[in-house]
């Protein structure tokens, strides 16, 4: 690299330091009077001086060491550390995204597993409500079985003892007749009638 | 000697004359902002870096957009293969970049307003296409002047337009660089001598010297678009010609 370009500023350095050197001495005896300092600048011929082929070997020559010192300092030491800052920031981004993103789905996770054992305890309760609604109904159920076994054994009782009451009854009725029957026919024929022929008499009229 | 535009460009001996092999090689002006130029890069670079902050403060941004500005150029441009190029073109942009824009101070010399050193920069960069070109695709390489599906009959003046133009990419490379540097700056300096020249005739040249004053303003503003530009354009072009060297598919 310092090679090549060395070769080419030697190969054009002479032509253009001639040219460079007798332009200079004509500009210099024009310029010399008109300003005060040109002279004390280490004493410069005056020729233009990015054309001042005289320069051009120093100029190479500390652009070589200074920019190969540059690329050095850049390659070896600024730009790894900068590759370096830009990575770590790269990498913290990455995991707290990723850090986030697992977050995330244990957030997911906890709101399915809420969810499921809301699920759950809606069935649960239902169940239970379903169960206490059937134990009671079935509690109800044989209460009511129960009062009315009770209550129809009650109501054949009673009937029993009015048919009992009601038979006795008319039994009372036809003795009662009966003896009406004979004192009647006593009274009016005069013949004593016993209670039990006048009763034969009325089961007759009856038959 | 405040109104001469050509002496910002005059190159100083500042430690006395060395001679090696018949070249004078002083330590000048040039060498020192060269220097000065080296310093500000690594230094401004190593300061971006040194924190590492995860979120950067004004210096590392300022770091890291300039490392990632050049960084996706070369991936762009270069693709993949392009990686062990970034940092010689983030060198020559940092220091065309640093050379340009303290030339823009001051009493400041300005390196790039050399040709000389325009040119061995270009120079060195169309060696290194060459050299990688033919490092990659041997001799094949040279197939890159002899476009395939031209007519044989005038495939040698194709060739000859093609040798041409490649020969001028260093020539236009340096020079636009040297070019855009020196009238910039030559003309900001004439500018800013019609303001002192104005201004020691009186009052009605103090209010004439308004008007080259505000122009010579608005030319500072445009030159530091310009020495920005000027290292951005060196630095892609860098990466359009190697992209020749690696990738040949004429």
């Amino acid at each position: 690299m310092s090679q090549t370009t060395i070769v080419v500023a030697e190969t054009t350095a002479p032509a253009a330091s001639t040219q460079a050197t007798t332009a200079g001495t004509a500009a210099a005896d024009e310029t010399g009077h008109t300003t005060e300092s040109t002279a004390a600048e280490g004493g410069h011929k005056g020729a233009f001086p990015p054309m001042d082929a005289t320069t051009f070997p120093s100029q190479i020559f500390w652009l070589v060491i200074f920019f190969t010192l540059l690329y050095l300092l850049m390659s070896r030491l600024a730009l790894p550390k900068m590759a370096a800052v830009l990575e770590k920031r790269h990498k913290a981004i990455e995991s707290d995204l990723s850090r986030a993103s697992a977050l995330k789905h244990e957030t997911e996770a906890a709101i399915q597993h809420y969810e499921k054992s809301l699920a759950d305890a809606r069935a649960n309760a239902q169940g239970i409500a379903a169960e206490t609604r059937s134990k009671i109904a079935a509690e109800i159920e044989a209460e009511r079985s129960a009062l009315e076994k009770t209550l129809s054994a009650k109501l054949a009782e009673a009937e029993a003892r009015i048919s009992a009451t009601k038979a006795r009854a008319m039994q009372d009725v036809h003795e009662v007749a009966a003896e009406t029957a004979a004192e009647i026919v006593s009274a009016l024929t005069g013949a004593p009638v016993s209670k039990d022929q006048a009763a034969r008499a009325i089961a007759g009229l009856k038959g | 000697m405040a109104n001469d535009p050509i002496h910002q460009f005059q190159i100083k001996e500042l430690a006395g004359p060395v001679n090696i092999g018949g070249f004078e090689i002083s330590f000048t002006n040039s060498a020192l902002f060269m220097a000065i130029a080296v310093a500000t890069v690594t230094g401004i670079l190593l300061a971006a870096a040194a924190r590492g902050a995860p979120v950067p403060g004004r210096l590392q941004s300022l770091g890291e957009v300039w490392y990632e500005f050049i960084h996706n150029m070369v991936k762009n441009v270069l693709g993949p293969e392009g990686k062990p190029f970034f940092p010689l073109v983030f060198s020559l942009f940092s220091f065309v970049l640093a050379a340009n824009m303290l030339g823009m101070f001051p009493y400041f010399f300005t390196v790039t307003s050399h040709v000389v050193v325009t040119a061995s920069l270009a120079v060195f960069v169309v060696a290194l296409v060459v050299a990688v070109g033919i490092s990659r695709h041997g001799l094949g390489w040279f197939k890159l002047f002899v476009p395939s599906g031209v007519p044989m009959v005038i495939l040698p003046f194709i060739s000859v337009i093609e040798i041409i133009s490649f020969l001028s990419r260093p020539v236009s490379l340096g020079l636009r660089l040297f070019g855009n540097m020196l009238a910039g700056h030559i003309v900001l300096k004439v500018f800013a001598g019609f303001v002192v020249s104005l201004g020691a005739l009186g009052f009605g040249g103090i209010i004439g010297s308004v008007a080259p004053l505000g122009m010579a303003v608005a030319l500072t503003a445009l030159e530091f678009l310009v020495a920005f530009l000027q290292a951005f354009v060196f630095a892609i072009l860098t990466c359009v010609y190697l992209n020749d060297a690696l990738h040949t598919h004429h």
